[in-house]
């Protein structure tokens, strides 16, 4: 893999007595797709403020492409920043937007004339030069604020929650079009959503954050399927969270059932908690007196693939287009369930899930990495 | 309609007010400015504004209200500057700090002026003992200047501390993300971005620094002539009630025109958060 561009060493940062960042390290590396992921207040934005030079860390050191930066004023750091809700100058055209870093720097007319134009193709508003940022919707106006970022050949693009403020179709869009315009480019985007969905949509690898601390780096797959403790786990889509014991290497006992499982040295006896994403979760349909069935057939090694590992009721049903959302009481756990099939309520229904499926994390070991409650 | 009825009701008074103390009064001053004591019409009081020695007054109102409007924004716009970058706890109190001589009367600030810069006034007595030459200030342009920014220099302060206030925080980062440095953000952003400010502030400071009488009259000794002290003696030394109307009326143009220009730049209504 390519060389690391930014370095973070040991970033501590704090606004009066509230700790945002706790000694954290990080690196970036050259045309990455990084996202930056977390619930607000998770210090996701400092972070991106501390790499475009707008805070300073308290203790800490800011390495980019081997120089120290930690004290560098914004306007002498190679990188662009996109800021949340535009920041246009108001007071210009698009095109004035558009050349301000390069009149800045003196480039010669041309130049500018050139960079504007291609700019300006580069997001889809060729005759939009002669206008103003008012008469643009916030779409077309967050394009120019990345039109006005690229011009100037960033080596890095921070984006701070650049979608933050548009309608779900057109922040979709925006999607596909950031993808393209990082490969178009072929720099080093560092990304800052609360939005799980685009961080697992866009980028090459995520960093899940919670108060101040880096709880997981990946990517998109490892982070979905590998969450490393129950916050990831909860933050990143819905999943079933439950408290378990490993018993031995591949097998683990969940909520007084023993369930086969592919991970190995936890220990034996371990108190674990156990990941199984809604999707992952098999149902099979059960008679209204399987109870009875289940009595009278000898229990067989094989009884699980009829019955179910678990037995339990369906106690909810939503249908959300692709699939149903179901949740079934089992065990004492509420399960939540995603199928294509649906099951009524009241219906007796047998879960079984696949080992692979089932993924082991270690109970926090501190306070810090507690899921916290997501305030969105 | 009942409660349409109802507002209307409640506007009355005001109504009454505006009729009798704005539209009554100002047809009143059109009437004299436009008539002689033979209640005849004539434009012969308005047009004796070309007398030199009215046209002097005029000029010279006009020009100490240029020089003091101009010496206020030199001093309102870095302070406003600093105000709007102060953290919220003290900015508050600071603003209110500069804000402060606005709720006192007007007559006690200017007669404060008169004490400080009399001949032997507070700053000549200070010099005095400093072994210092005196300065000989009360009574010449420079004091009746010095009058006008100390009293009005707060309308500057406020227009333009509201505005540059309201420039969003990123929008300033973008400039210096961009490679501005502090002086190429504050020239190619955040001076375009107060000009309404900056409208509403001239204009609130110009309107009343030209039509003032009583600052060119304490501070000025009564040897200063401006447009506003001529129409005074008009209408109290010599009675003279259409002459004081006709240049009322001259006066009352510039003021218009000066308010036509705010409304074309202050469309965001700065200057209505007095």
């Amino acid at each position: 893999m390519s060389k690391h561009l930014i370095d973070l060493q040991n970033i501590s940062k704090s606004f009066g007595n509230h700790l945002v960042l706790d000694e954290m390290n990080l690196y970036i590396r050259e045309n990455e797709f990084l996202t930056l992921l977390g619930p607000s207040g998770c210090g996701k934005t400092t972070t991106l403020r501390i790499i475009g030079g707008f805070e300073t860390p308290d203790v800490g050191r800011v390495i980019f492409d081997g120089e120290d930066i930690t004290n560098l004023a914004p306007n002498k750091r190679q990188l662009n920043t996109v800021f949340q809700k535009y920041a246009l100058f108001t007071h210009m055209t698009i095109a004035e937007n558009i050349a301000f870093g390069l009149k800045i720097k003196k480039k010669s007319k041309s130049y500018i004339d050139d960079k504007i134009k291609y700019a300006l193709k580069l997001v889809n508003l060729e005759d939009y030069g002669n206008r103003y940022p008012d008469s643009l919707s916030g779409g077309q106006q967050q394009r120019i604020a990345i039109a006005r970022a690229i011009v100037n050949e960033p080596k890095v693009l921070l984006l701070d929650e650049p979608l933050g403020a548009l309608d779900l179709k057109l922040r979709q869009d925006m999607q596909y079009e950031l993808i393209r315009l990082k490969k178009e480019l072929g720099i080093t985007f560092i990304y800052v959503t609360h939005d799980q969905e685009e961080a697992l949509t866009m980028s090459d690898t995520i960093v899940v954050m919670n108060q101040g601390y880096i709880q997981q780096i990946g990517t998109p797959e490892m982070i979905y399927n590998e969450p490393e403790n129950a916050f990831v786990a909860d933050f990143i889509g819905d999943s079933n969270i439950i408290s378990s014991t490993m018993i031995q290497d591949k097998l683990v006992e969940i909520l007084g059932v023993k369930f086969p499982c592919v991970d190995t040295g936890f220990g034996e006896n371990k108190p674990v908690d156990v990941v199984i994403r809604p999707e992952d979760v098999e149902m099979i349909n059960l008679l209204d007196d399987y109870e009875n069935e289940m009595a009278s057939a000898a229990s067989s090694e094989d009884s699980w693939k009829k019955y179910g590992r678990i037995q339990g009721v369906v106690t909810h049903i939503i249908f959300k287009g692709v699939h149903y959302e179901m949740e079934v009481m089992a065990n004492g756990f509420e399960w939540l369930v995603h199928s294509t099939q649906m099951f009524p309520v009241g219906q007796k229904v047998g879960i079984n899930v696949d080992p692979f499926n089932i993924q082991i994390m270690n109970k926090p070991a501190s306070e810090d990495e507690e899921a916290a409650p997501i305030e969105e | 309609m009942k409660s349409n009825k109802f507002i209307k009701l409640l506007s009355a008074p005001y109504i009454v007010w505006a009729v009798g103390f704005i539209i009554i009064p100002l047809i009143m001053v059109f009437y004299y400015g436009l008539s002689n004591r033979d209640k005849q019409f004539t434009f012969e009081y308005v047009l004796s504004i070309a007398k030199p020695e009215h046209f002097k007054s005029l000029y010279l109102a006009l020009l100490l209200a240029l020089v003091s409007t101009i010496v206020c924004i030199l001093l309102a716009y870095p302070l406003a500057l600093i105000l709007s970058g102060l953290k919220s706890k003290n900015e508050h109190l600071v603003v209110f700090i500069f804000i402060l001589p606005m709720w006192m009367n007007f007559l006690l600030r200017t007669y404060a002026w008169m004490t400080l810069l009399e001949n032997n006034g507070v700053i000549n007595s200070i010099l005095n003992f400093l072994h210092l030459p005196n300065i000989q200030i009360i009574n010449t342009p420079a004091a009746i200047v010095f009058g006008m920014v100390y009293n009005f220099l707060p309308f500057m302060i406020l227009p333009l501390y509201n505005s540059i206030n309201k420039i969003d925080k990123n929008v300033l980062n973008a400039a210096r993300d961009l490679g501005a440095n502090y002086f190429q953000t504050l020239f190619r952003v955040i001076i375009p971005l107060s000009v309404p400010g900056i409208i509403s502030g001239i204009t609130m400071v110009f309107v009343p620094s030209l039509t003032t009488f009583v600052v060119s009259e304490m501070l000025g000794g009564g040897k200063i002539l401006l447009i506003g002290n001529v129409i005074e003696q008009e209408f109290t030394q010599n009675s003279n009630w259409y002459q004081g109307s006709g240049l009322s009326i001259v006066l009352m143009l510039f003021i218009i025109i000066s308010m036509v220009i705010t409304n074309i730049y202050d469309k965001d209504g700065e200057g209505n958060t007095l």
